[in-house]
């Protein structure tokens, strides 16, 4: 089984580039050099230079020994929430921004959910001197607030977005219809897996240094390279697919990819995409999409603001449509749950979308002997505020 | 294909085409029909009916919001196609769906074809199917079905790949004026001026209609210049949005262009 994309930009019967001619020259430019520009040794100098002092990898593969014992199992924790920016955001944002000055861009545009792409697509933007505009829906520029703030801070420009449902699907429009607009001038950092070939595949080759490092790091540390499980949360997907990349041909791996599921995944309010979608179109990719009878895109669900998107990246659709990963949905209350459990043994906090990977470890049955490495995406400084709301909440009811 | 209306249209008229673009389901669920009519009665020449979808990737803010509007009146594809049912009765203007690919997809391509054809629809555009995709997979099911379906090209597009799309191609070529979305106001320069007649020069077998910010009668004249005709759609979408009935904006805005 192939699990990388084929020539024509498919993973299985998803991927595609289903767009307008009006992207056509903007995506076939990328798809005829994307490849060639990142194999280039320049280039990978370049990377690797700004991923080490900028970014501060490799991160740490952390053994979490109070987690492990709590699970019974042996638990490492993939550190990206310690990168710069505080996700693994900003591995892809930067493998971008040196790819749209080899492809000459002057102006770079982006769609933001909860603001975390936004903010790291601002700062190599900054880094690079390059004109930066981030789309985010109107209701997210509310609820970030210290996000919009921030990429304000870094000299870009923030647009809300009124139209459709003012969230992250409508934000990626919109930046899509700037890029229209566009064409000549300007390059388009898509924050995750997800949109036309190539960008799932670019996309996954930038976080794919996740997957490099834990090969190497678990081998220093327990002498072999090949975990038991690999488990990370599912948006769009780019922290997954990262994680994944390197072990996809591992038969022996099990790769576990955690979705939101809301408030139940048969609740109405729920973004468990490989669950509740179908096959159908999003952003010019054929991938599993949350959708009416009459195929009109819905709005999914979930307490964290970065695994609200409706689609799911094509090669994750394929992922579980193949049964090479198994898909596991966990709901807000589980994930807020394991945030607490997580920030109370280990002292540290982390994201609410990390936090749905870290519930999903009582799911998983790992054994004493077996080792689990858990994808940590991000850290949670930036929803303290929906932390506290919730916790007061809950509390108040009890 | 001799019984198709669009290459019986094009036979029979080479130049001044006027193809008027609205949502299906806007601004009422029940206007689709009534405009049709209309719009045969003052002269448009044909019709593009949108139908409307949640993440209009290529339109504009104008006809995003006649699609959300239409939307929350009920519109569907299975609603537009009950609408239809019986137009041919009433109207023998060439008319051609255009809607995004998902909608269409979670129908049913071929039965969305088989219904289509059924009551009386002659092309499809559907902006978001690449042409690649469209070789592989969908021409011998719109062939069967004897429908056409309509490519963009913009300023961007290659000769090499517009040429594609020409032999592919049995009715007409949709130049889009400029990269843009739908409803930009679009000026008039030299290098759209070069674009336009690039393409006359080109000797494509397919007539080719302009389309994107032609709004008013200066606009449609300018670009029946450069081609045999032009389409109008956010800003007819902004006459339906008038105080008067629907019947009598329709009439009104074609009495400014005609």
């Amino acid at each position: 089984m192939e699990y990388g994309v084929n020539e024509r930009g498919y993973y299985g019967q998803f991927g595609g580039a289903f767009i307008p001619e009006m992207l056509y020259p903007n995506v076939e430019e990328l798809r005829e050099k994307y490849l060639s520009i990142i194999q280039e040794p320049e280039f990978q100098a370049e990377l690797q230079e700004l991923l080490r002092d900028y970014v501060g990898r490799p991160t740490p593969l952390y053994h979490a020994k109070r987690l492990s014992e709590r699970y019974n199992t042996k638990i490492y924790l993939k550190r990206e929430d310690l990168n710069h920016t505080g996700a693994h955001k900003i591995n892809n944002t930067v493998g971008q921004i040196l790819l749209a000055k080899r492809l000459g861009k002057k102006r770079i545009i982006a769609e933001t959910g909860a603001g975390q792409h936004g903010v790291a697509t601002a700062t190599v933007c900054a880094l690079a001197g390059l004109e930066c505009i981030v789309y985010m829906g109107k209701i997210d520029t509310e609820r970030q607030r210290p996000n919009v703030e921030k990429m304000r801070l870094l000299g870009a420009t923030v647009v809300p977005v009124t139209s459709g449902s003012q969230t992250l699907k409508d934000a990626t429009n919109e930046a899509i219809r700037d890029w229209i607009n566009h064409p000549e001038d300007t390059h388009y950092i898509i924050g995750s897996v997800v949109g036309p070939h190539p960008y799932p595949d670019m996309v996954a080759r930038f976080q794919s240094v996740i997957s490099e490092e834990i090969r190497k790091q678990l081998l220093e540390k327990e002498g072999r390279e090949l975990p038991d499980y690999v488990v990370a949360c599912v948006g769009g997907g780019s922290n997954a697919a990262g994680a994944f990349y390197h072990f996809l041909d591992e038969p022996e791996v099990k790769l576990i990819a955690v979705e939101a599921a809301g408030l139940g995944v048969d609740s109405g309010h729920s973004a468990a995409t490989s669950v509740l979608g179908k096959t159908g179109i999003i952003h010019g990719s054929k991938t599993l999409l949350m959708q009416t009878e009459d195929g009109q895109i819905t709005e999914p669900y979930s307490i964290s603001a970065g695994l609200d998107y409706p689609g799911v990246g094509p090669q994750h659709a394929h992922l579980a449509q193949t049964g090479r990963a198994r898909f596991i949905a966990i709901t807000d209350a589980d994930a807020m749950e394991a945030l607490r459990e997580l920030s109370r043994l280990e002292g540290i906090i982390p994201a609410i979308e990390s936090s749905h990977a870290l519930a999903a470890l009582k799911e998983i049955n790992a054994g004493p002997e077996d080792v689990v490495v858990l994808n940590l995406s991000g850290r949670g400084d930036k929803d303290l505020n929906t932390i506290l709301t919730y916790f007061e909440q809950q509390d108040g009811a009890q | 294909m001799e019984h198709n209306r669009l290459t019986r249209l094009f036979r029979e008229k080479s130049g001044n085409l006027l193809n008027i673009y609205f949502t299906a389901g806007y601004p009422k669920l029940e206007d689709t029909v009534t405009i049709l009519e209309e719009l045969e009665a003052a002269g448009a020449d044909l019709v593009e009916i949108g139908m409307p979808f949640s993440d209009p990737l290529a339109d504009g803010p104008t006809i995003q919001a006649s699609n959300q509007v239409a939307l929350e009146n009920g519109m569907s594809i299975k609603m537009l196609l009950q609408q239809l049912e019986q137009v041919r009765e009433k109207v023998t203007l060439p008319i051609i769906l255009m809607g995004y690919l998902n909608p269409v997809m979670q129908y049913g391509f071929e039965r969305f074809c088989e219904d289509a054809a059924r009551v009386g629809v002659d092309g499809l555009i559907l902006p978001d199917l690449p042409f690649a995709e469209y070789e592989e997979e969908y021409k011998p099911i719109l062939e069967k079905h004897g429908l056409s379906l309509i490519f963009l090209i913009t300023p961007q597009t290659s000769e090499a790949r517009i040429r594609q799309i020409d032999a592919l191609t049995n009715s007409f070529i949709y130049m889009v004026s400029s990269a843009s979305t739908t409803g930009s106001q679009v000026q008039a320069s030299d290098s759209q001026q070069a674009y336009f007649s690039k393409v006359q020069k080109l000797g494509l077998k397919n007539p080719l209609l302009i389309g994107f910010g032609i709004s008013d009668r200066p606009s449609f004249e300018m670009a029946c210049l450069s081609a045999h005709g032009a389409i109008i759609g956010s800003a007819f979408i902004k006459a339906l949005q008038q105080p008067q009935e629907v019947r009598q904006n329709v009439r009104s805005f074609l009495q400014t262009l005609r």
